[in-house]
């Protein structure tokens, strides 16, 4: 439903999206993975005809978003990050004012804005004033919007953000509600969110695509490595040289606080190392405080992924 | 062109919702009928043409103000996002948002009609001179909202957009009046790009084609550029 290819959006000084390509397959959920300012909402503004590419090109529902720009716009539903409303229109006045703009037939109106408030639950405020809803309604306002005209596509740049715990949960159903009958590209950058909703990932940072699968694979490729954590008393310098020497040990990393240094110790697959850290620690005259063997979540495969180069490696 | 009926639905009922139209109605009608009395004090003449020619001023300061949040606003609001991106083109947001706001202009101006109906009370006035005063300042309200809606599409602050309005309209009323009385093809030009040879001449009850075509041009120019503004984002 939406091919990216060699997609580049330039800005005067640097690029915020280079060359990113990738694809959405029909009743997919895809989620947008990324740092702040990593190109997710620049990517978006270019899906949705917003603002063109500067290289590269990219189909919407079967037309280029460049040459049939308003063909792609009536097959898309778009929630903007911040979900900007006119505050002081109606709830229904706003959705049916969005519907003939999105030329939805008079005579289908009705039941489709019906059926969007419906199906965003937002029936007991349709006729409040948005200037006067919470955080909240407003989102589902917004969401109310994106598919008021029954669109092939949703895109929403990060839908749950500034939401309190239960309306995030509230939106995250919805979302999962919309995917049986949509396709959906959504941006976050919370991961739990993309582990519940969505059937592939695609990780970006600083313009281009890092990572690009579904999340399950991407945990269990760091599966293979063991991850554990420890906090040391101890010098520090001296302790990481020799865990770095026990065997089946790919990669530690640590930070020193003063007299105590934490330690991520990653091993090879299948091997337990937590009892040679223990014998190289107390060797180098250490005490150990805390050793854990950390679950891989896709935080991490995020956190690794993202902030890679900046980290002391072995 | 389908949807310029909704965008100019909605921009009027904004206008009406928001303090916007009341205010700018109720200072037109205080200073439109303090020149008005005053006018007719002291030339005694059932016209509208000096009191008209005071108004001017009052409207190149009020028609930046009806335009001011036209862009302006949904730039700063992050509105323009979710209208851009819906299925209509530049040109119909533009002409819609123009459409609304020309018709608030025209409201405002409309109460003014009380004046004939006391006009022709208290003595006999020149009907065709009066309805040439109408359409010119219909056709100067046009003008005037598009250079409005110019400036409101270049920034995110409203009021910016309206200083920056009148001080343009401002100085477009004032060369044509400044250059009054001097020859030569420098001071023509700039009677020529003002605005108050034209619109003098309809109040005078002529209704000159170069001065209709004056109006209609210029207007239709400035529109062009605003479309052209509006999707500048795409190649920014």
């Amino acid at each position: 439903m939406i091919k990216v290819e060699h997609l580049a959006k330039r800005y005067a000084e640097a690029y915020a999206v280079n060359d990113i390509s990738f694809e959405v397959k029909e009743g997919e959920i895809l989620g947008l993975l990324g740092p702040n300012g990593a190109g997710k909402t620049t990517t978006m503004r270019i899906l949705t005809c917003y603002m063109p590419a500067t290289s590269g090109t990219a189909t919407v529902a079967g037309f280029d978003v460049f040459k049939n720009s308003v063909d792609v716009r009536k097959n898309i539903g778009y929630l903007p990050e911040n979900v900007p409303l006119y505050p002081e229109m109606r709830v229904k006045e706003y959705l049916l004012f969005r519907a003939k703009l999105k030329r939805v037939p008079y005579r289908e109106r009705k039941s489709k804005i019906a059926d969007a408030v419906d199906r965003c639950r937002i029936v007991d405020v349709q006729n409040q004033i948005i200037g006067t809803l919470s955080k909240g309604y407003r989102q589902r306002v917004g969401l109310a919007d994106a598919l008021v005209h029954d669109p092939k596509i949703l895109i929403l740049d990060e839908p749950t953000i500034g939401l309190d715990p239960n309306q995030i949960r509230q939106v995250r159903q919805l979302i999962k509600e919309l995917g049986e009958k949509h396709t959906i590209l959504l941006s976050t950058h919370i991961l739990p969110e993309v582990e519940m909703l969505c059937g592939r990932v695609i990780i970006i940072n600083k313009g281009k695509i890092v990572a690009m699968d579904t999340p399950a694979n991407l945990e269990s490729q760091l599966k293979a490595d063991n991850h554990i954590s420890l906090e040391v008393r101890g010098n520090g310098e001296k302790i990481k040289n020799a865990l770095s020497c026990i065997k089946g040990v790919r990669r530690v990393t640590w930070r020193d606080k003063g007299e105590i240094a934490n330690f991520a110790v990653e091993s090879e697959k299948g091997t337990d190392v937590r009892e040679e850290i223990f014998s190289s620690v107390v060797k180098n005259n250490g005490i150990i405080r805390e050793m854990t063997l950390a679950p891989v979540t896709l935080e991490e495969v995020f956190h690794q992924i993202t902030t890679q180069e900046q980290e002391v490696t072995a | 062109m389908r949807c310029t009926g909704t965008i100019f639905q909605r921009e009027i009922s904004a206008y009406f919702l928001s303090p916007v139209a009341y205010v700018v109605i109720a200072v037109f009608m205080i200073f439109s009928g303090y020149f008005f009395s005053v006018m007719l004090g002291i030339t005694q003449e059932t016209t509208l043409r000096y009191s008209l020619a005071y108004t001017q001023f009052i409207l190149s300061i009020l028609a930046p103000v009806i335009t001011m949040r036209l862009f302006a606003e949904e730039n700063k609001t992050g509105t323009i996002e979710p209208l851009m991106t819906a299925p209509v083109t530049d040109f119909v947001v533009v002409f819609g948002k123009f459409l609304a706001a020309w018709a608030l202009y025209n409201i405002m101006i409309a109460p003014t009609a009380f004046y004939i109906i006391f006009l022709a009370w208290v003595g006999n006035p020149d009907y065709g001179a009066i309805i040439a005063s109408y359409i010119g300042l219909v056709l100067m309200g046009g003008l005037f909202i598009s250079i409005g809606l110019l400036v409101s599409a270049v920034t995110k602050n409203q009021i910016v957009a309206a200083v920056i309005g009148i001080v343009a309209l401002l100085i477009l009323l004032v060369i044509g009046l400044a250059s009054a009385g001097n020859e030569g093809w420098f001071y023509s030009s700039l009677r020529y790009i003002g605005t108050y040879d034209h619109w003098e001449t309809f109040t005078k009850g002529i209704v000159d084609t170069r001065d209709v075509i004056y109006y209609v041009s210029f207007t239709a120019l400035l529109l062009f550029v605003v479309v052209r503004i509006v999707e500048s984002r795409r190649w920014r």
